[in-house]
C-alpha cells in the first residue's frame, strides 16, 4: 500500500528531517504537535498540524490513544515515530498496524525481539554475530567463576546474574583478585537482589563505540557502512562520524557484514542500527544492541553513501522493496556530525532554554545544518535539548575536521547558550585528530578543565 | 514576606519523586542550602535551594506545573 498521507509522531529536527523526506517523495504530511509546540517549524512547513494534548510529553508525544486519533482524524495512512518518544514501543507499532496503517518502522515482534536484553543476544549469536564473551549462564561458586574467566581472559567483571544498575559488579584483574571479590560480589548480589548468582564478563578496556546502518524490506538487508560515535558524555553522543578511524578492509567488511546479516536474520524492514564494542588493542568487536529506529547521527551515512535513509524507510513502509543492492553501496569520502545542544558546556552542560534572537549559518558544498529553528523562536523548556546537528563532507577525515572547524566559525545562534564551544575545542583537539579517543575519552578530558582553557586562549 | 523564585523556565515538583514526600511543608524551618523543589528543564532536573533563612509558608506554584524563569515557587516568613 503506497503512503498517501504521513503522520509525523515526533517533535523538533527529525520532524523537519521525516517532512523533507515525505515532501520529496510526493507524500501529504501532518504534524502531531503538543500544545507547547505549536509554533514549532515542522508545524509551519507540513501540509497539516494536529494538537494531541499539553506539554508533558506523557501526555502528547507518547499517549498511543491521541496519536492513533490524530492519525484517524486527519485520514493519515501512516506514521513516523522518528527517534525516542514512541519509536521502539512495540505496543505503539502493533496498535498502529491493527488501526490498518502503515508504521515506519519494523514489526512490532521485531522491535520486541531486539528491545529484549538477553533475546537481541541469543538472535545474535544466532546469526554468527559476536557479543561480549562471558561464562555460560549463571556461576555459583569461585572455583566455577574462575574457570569462566580463564576461558574468556582476565581482566573481567563480576556481575549479579539477577541486577542491574550496576550493583554488585566488580572487576577482577587476575585469578588472586578473582578468589577475593567473588565472595564479596555474591553476598553484595544476595542482599541487592536475594540471588547470590553471579556472571562473568569480559572487560573491554577503554572500548569505542561503533555502529553499523543497516536498511531491510522483510526479505533483503543490506548495511551502509559504519559510525563512529566514540565521543560521548553520560552515554549520550556528542560527536560523531562516518566511517570509523583506523580500520583495516577486512575488519570494516566482516563487521558491517555481521549488522546485515543480523537485520536480514530476523526479517528487519527498515532503518536500523546495530551498536558494537571495538576493542583498539585486539581489533575484536562485539555486538550491543540494535536500535530499530532512525538514529540521530544518520546524516553522517547519507553524506558518505549519498542514501536519503529517511525516504528510504518510508518507501518500505509503503511496501516497496529495497531500491539498492550490497554493491550499489559504497563510501565517498568522510563526515563528521556535532549535536548543537540548547546547554552552557562551562556551566556543568546547563540547559539553557531561550530564545533564538539572532541566525547565521554556514554555508557551502558538504555543509548541512539539521535544526528546527528561526529567528524569533522560543525554544521550549519540555522536551530535549537538541538545536540542530551540523554536519560536514569532505574527502578525507582531517578535511572533514578542517571543514567542521570553519562551520562552526561561521555558525551563530544569538540569545541562547550552546555546545558550539564545546565543538570548536574538540575540533581542535589532537587526541581526536589523531584517533586517539575511546568511550571514556570526553569526560576526563572535560573533568581536567580542557574546555575551560580552550575557551580561554580563544 | 520573601519568595523563592524558578532559576529557569520549566516543570516545577514538589518532591524528589512522585512517591515521596515533599521537600517542605508549611511551618518547617528553612535554611539557605535547603533543597524546596526541583524544576525539570530539558530532561535535567535542576535543585531550587532557599537562599534565604525563615520558616516555610506554603507553595505558590502547583506541583507538576509548568513555570517561568522568576515565576514565585514559594513562601518564607
Amino acid at each position: 500500500m503506497a503512503i498517501r498521507k504521513l503522520l509525523v509522531a515526533n517533535r523538533g529536527e527529525i520532524a523537519v528531517r521525516i517532512i523533507r523526506a515525505a515532501q520529496s517523495l510526493g507524500i501529504r504530511t501532518v504534524q502531531a504537535h503538543s500544545e507547547a509546540d505549536a509554533d514549532m517549524l515542522a508545524v509551519r512547513m507540513a501540509d497539516e498540524a494536529v494538537c494531541v494534548g499539553p506539554a508533558p510529553a506523557a501526555q502528547s508525544y507518547l499517549s498511543v490513544p491521541a496519536i492513533l486519533a490524530a492519525a484517524e482524524d486527519t485520514g493519515a495512512d501512516a506514521i513516523h515515530p522518528g527517534y525516542g518518544f514512541l519509536s521502539e514501543n512495540a505496543g505503539f507499532a502493533r496498535a498502529v498496524a491493527e488501526a490498518g496503517l502503515a508504521f515506519v518502522g519494523p514489526a512490532a515482534d521485531t522491535i520486541e525481539r531486539m528491545g529484549d536484553k538477553a533475546r537481541a543476544r541469543e538472535t545474535a549469536i544466532a546469526a554468527g554475530v559476536p557479543v561480549v564473551p562471558g561464562s555460560a549462564g549463571r556461576v555459583e561458586d569461585a572455583a566455577t567463576a574462575l574457570a569462566a574467566a580463564q576461558e574468556v581472559g582476565f581482566p573481567v567483571l563480576l556481575k549479579a546474574a539477577a541486577g542491574g544498575g550496576g550493583r554488585g559488579i566488580r572487576i577482577a584483574h587476575d585469578a588472586d583478585e578473582l578468589a577475593q571479590l567473588a565472595p564479596q560480589a555474591r553476598s553484595e548480589a544476595q542482599a541487592a537482589f536475594g540471588d547470590g548468582g553471579l556472571y562473568v564478563e569480559k572487560l573491554i578496556l577503554n572500548p569505542r563505540h561503533i555502529e553499523v546502518q543497516v536498511l531491510g524490506d522483510g526479505t533483503q538487508a543490506v548495511h551502509c557502512y559504519e559510525r563512529e560515535c566514540s565521543l560521548q558524555r553520560r552515554r549520550q553522543k556528542v560527536w560523531e562520524e562516518a566511517g570509523a578511524f583506523g580500520l583495516d578492509a577486512q575488519t570494516r567488511e566482516a563487521l558491517c557484514k555481521s549488522a546485515a546479516d543480523l537485520a536480514r536474520s530476523v526479517g528487519y524492514s527498515g532503518a536500523g542500527t546495530v551498536e558494537y564494542l571495538y576493542d583498539d588493542a585486539s581489533g575484536a568487536f562485539y555486538f550491543i544492541e540494535m536500535n530499530t529506529r532512525i538514529q540521530v547521527e544518520h546524516p553522517v551515512t547519507e553524506m558518505v553513501t549519498g542514501i536519503d535513509l529517511v525516504a528510504e524507510m518510508i518507501r518500505i513502509a509503503g511496501g516497496e522493496a529495497l531500491s539498492l543492492t550490497q554493491d550499489q553501496i559504497a563510501v565517498n569520502g568522510h563526515a563528521i556530525e556535532v549535536r548543537v545542544n540548547a546547554e552552557d558546556p562551562l556551566r556543568q552542560f546547563m540547559p539553557f532554554p531561550g530564545k533564538l534572537t539572532s541566525m547565521r549559518l554556514p554555508e557551502g558544498e558538504g555543509v548541512r545544518f539539521d535544526h528546527f529553528l528561526y529567528e524569533g523562536y522560543q525554544i521550549p523548556p519540555f522536551y530535549d535539548s537538541l538545536l540542530g546537528k551540523l554536519i560536514v563532507h569532505a574527502p578525507s577525515r582531517g578535511a572533514a575536521i578542517d571543514k567542521m572547524a570553519s562551520a562552526l566559525e561561521a555558525l551563530e545562534l544569538g540569545g541562547l547558550r550552546t555546545t558550539i564551544p564545546l565543538h570548536k575545542a574538540l575540533a581542535a583537539e589532537a587526541d581526536l585528530r589523531a584517533g586517539r579517543v575511546h568511550t571514556q575519552w570526553l569526560e576526563p578530558w572535560l573533568e581536567a578543565g580542557n574546555l575551560t582553557a580552550a575557551t580561554e586562549e580563544a | 514576606m520573601p519568595d523563592i523564585q524558578s532559576p529557569l523556565p520549566g516543570t516545577f515538583y514538589h518532591a524528589p519523586s512522585p512517591e515521596s514526600e515533599p521537600f517542605k511543608k508549611a511551618g518547617d524551618a528553612v535554611a539557605p542550602e535547603d533543597t524546596i523543589g526541583l524544576v525539570e528543564v530539558m530532561k535535567t532536573f535542576i535543585e531550587v535551594k532557599a537562599e534565604i533563612s525563615g520558616t516555610f509558608d506554603g507553595f505558590v506554584a502547583g506541583n507538576a506545573e509548568p513555570v517561568q524563569a522568576g515565576d514565585v515557587l514559594a513562601k518564607v516568613t
